[in-house]
């Protein structure tokens, strides 16, 4: 015991002293930001941000504002799920919200009912064979979409060694280009009963629960989850220890892309329509739940658990934002400022551990 | 030497025949004769530059060699790079430690080669972590390493438990050969008798051992045979218990060479 209770220049090694976990500290993050809106609520308007304040309802929260607030993130929340993957690995992914954009397109174009109100399709792209197709058409179509690009991504990054930054920049230039060109810049509307209903309601938030649940087992227990964190944390180590790390990198963005295809899916069912503007700057919101979920740009350390936490902190913000009747100018100023607050954190956190070894 | 290497071919490990790597005009290592026996401990001594750790290089797959022939296990071996060589069974503890920080122990230790459950998914096959941690606590307990708790990560590990975890990772996967590059440069005293505690113990299990050094007090502790590298050629062939420190100072500093490297030197 007391041979490794001494580290390198004289620094003392505390088996006791384990680290506390990443997530806590984000769930805390989420709860003081809670109760800071409580307080400014109650002060401001003699209103409350979390409890039910009507008195023909019978409830104790504000179940209303706790739906919209985690309804407006599952869907940006899908994506994240993937972009944790990919910065854990120490990558990054750009592309996400153009991939978002472009798999609604082409999706919606396999969704169209044939007649609306007992009038041809106004906005058809195809012919009459690609009207009212079961609703495993355009979802298959569109996991194809997502899964493509997503390899594409992967194999530039695994294969051409060129930066992620650069590989998935390529593509979200690209694949919003492909979103424009897709349907000449015209909206794509009018989708079956079928899909249309993919997307109603809380569904969304049931997807992004579900797929957060299966992603968390598969990080957690899994050797696809154990070697994503490895190349995240070493790159080298993994290679020498016989991981196929560009195999691994592949599956990591195919994944990614995958994701962004369902938030397409979802997207577009609960729009009932798709535009080519879709997505747009969704992947810096991904990007900026993750960062404030506790997930390291640096690569091999996060969690989905982070993720969900972070998305739910930045949900809350605009909900708490709009709660303080203040300007939507005003929630993506704090938004910029939050996410360069939760690099910065990251860093000092790196430091520190860095200077304990 | 060739009376030594027909006598006691089962025996040999490692083998390298005139083993040359040449960088441009820069000859680093020129017509390397060497052998290892099976259980054997080896040091590799000499100055900065003498060539021992480009020696290191051509048999751990690191770099490709100019010239000559490495027989490893019995078959002549052309490793493209250090995992071909790690497969083989040549396992190479380097200074700079090939560990993933942000993974515990068990982790790390099973890095690439997991225990793993229901392997029908493929890439989701499920980690076995139960019976990774008690092989790896009935790793660490053979190598004699203490480490207070596996489950932590190794960002959070001194040096001496780093050095501790990779070379129990060497010695759990009973490799072959293990090849230590100067592994107690950067510890403390402690650390140190922990790592050395790890070498004897690999000694008494009969492991064979390459062990690159510069603290003579080690080597004389721990090996049996010290080989000695000058200006790119081994010079000396020394077995332990029949030289002394000041000795090997000698054939390292250039004022001794043994009879039959001088002739080989010419040639």
């Amino acid at each position: 015991m007391s041979d490794s209770a001494h580290g390198i220049g004289g620094l003392k090694y505390d088996p006791k002293k384990k680290a506390r976990p990443q997530e806590l500290n984000v769930f805390i993050a989420l709860a003081i930001i809670v109760v800071a809106f409580e307080g400014l609520g109650r002060i401001l308007y003699g209103d409350s941000f979390l409890f039910n304040t009507r008195d023909n309802v019978d409830a104790i929260f504000n179940w209303a504002r706790l739906n919209i607030i985690i309804l407006q993130v599952s869907i940006v929340g899908i994506i994240a799920l993937g972009v944790t993957q990919v910065i854990i690995s120490g990558g990054i992914d750009l592309s996400s919200g153009s991939i978002v954009g472009a798999t609604a397109m082409i999706v919606m174009s396999f969704a169209q009912t044939e007649l609306v109100n007992g009038n041809p399709n106004p906005k058809a792209i195809f012919g009459p064979w690609a009207m009212d197709l079961p609703v495993i058409v355009p979802i298959v179509v569109g996991l194809c979409c997502g899964l493509a690009a997503g390899l594409i991504n992967g194999a530039l990054v695994a294969y051409t060694r060129i930066p992620p930054f650069i590989a998935t920049l390529g593509m979200m230039v690209s694949a919003r280009g492909l979103s424009k060109w897709w349907s000449n810049g015209n909206p794509i509307s009018f989708p079956t009963e079928s899909y249309a209903a993919l997307g109603r309601g809380m569904w969304p938030v049931v997807y992004f629960i579900g797929l957060a649940i299966l992603f968390h087992l598969i990080l957690r227990f899994t050797v696809y989850g154990k070697h994503t964190y490895a190349i995240g944390s070493n790159e080298d180590a993994a290679r020498m220890s016989g991981i196929n790390v560009a195999r691994q990198k592949v599956l990591i963005y195919a994944i990614a892309g995958m994701l962004a295809a369902i938030a397409a899916i979802v997207l577009s069912s609960k729009n009932l329509t798709a535009q080519a503007g879709m997505g747009v700057m969704y992947e810096l919101d991904a990007i900026a739940m993750t960062v404030i979920g506790g997930v390291s740009l640096a690569g091999g350390r996060g969690s989905i658990i982070g993720t969900v936490l972070g998305a739910l902190i930045f949900g809350v913000i605009i909900s708490g934002f709009t709660f303080l009747k203040l300007d939507a100018y005003y929630q993506e100023m704090v938004k910029g400022a939050i996410i360069v607050g939760a690099v910065v954190l990251d860093q000092w956190r790196q430091s520190r551990s860095s200077m304990r070894s | 030497m060739s009376g030594i290497e027909l006598q006691d071919m089962d025996d040999i490990v490692l083998e390298t025949r005139d083993l040359t790597k040449h960088y441009g005009g820069v000859h680093a290592l020129e017509g390397a004769n060497f052998i290892l026996h099976k259980g054997e401990h080896v040091a590799i001594m000499g100055d900065n530059g003498a060539g021992k750790s480009t020696f290191v290089r051509q048999i751990t797959g690191v770099e490709q060699r100019t010239r000559g022939d490495i027989i490893f296990d019995g078959k002549s071996v052309h490793f493209s790079g250090p995992l071909a060589a790690r497969e083989a069974g040549i396992e190479a503890v380097f200074q700079n430690l090939a560990l993933a920080d942000h993974l515990d122990v068990p982790d790390n230790l099973f890095l690439g080669r997991e225990k793993t459950m229901w392997n029908w998914l493929g890439p989701f096959r499920r980690l076995d972590y139960k019976g990774m941690r008690d092989d790896t606590i009935a790793a660490l307990e053979k190598t004699g390493v203490k480490i207070p708790n596996i489950r932590n990560t190794i960002q959070n590990m001194s040096g001496g438990q780093r050095q501790c975890v990779a070379i129990a990772r060497t010695a759990s996967f009973h490799s072959k050969l293990t090849i230590m590059d100067e592994p107690t440069a950067a510890l403390g005293v402690q650390e140190t008798a922990q790592v050395e505690t790890i070498v004897r113990t690999l000694k008494d299990a009969g492991e064979p051992l390459i062990l690159i050094s510069h603290n003579m007090r080690q080597v004389m502790d721990l090996v049996d045979r010290i080989i000695v590298f000058r200006r790119g050629r081994i010079v000396a062939n020394l077995n332990r218990h029949e030289t002394d420190g000041q000795d090997v100072v000698a054939y390292i500093t250039g004022a001794k060479t043994q009879p039959e490297y001088e002739m080989e030197g010419a040639a």
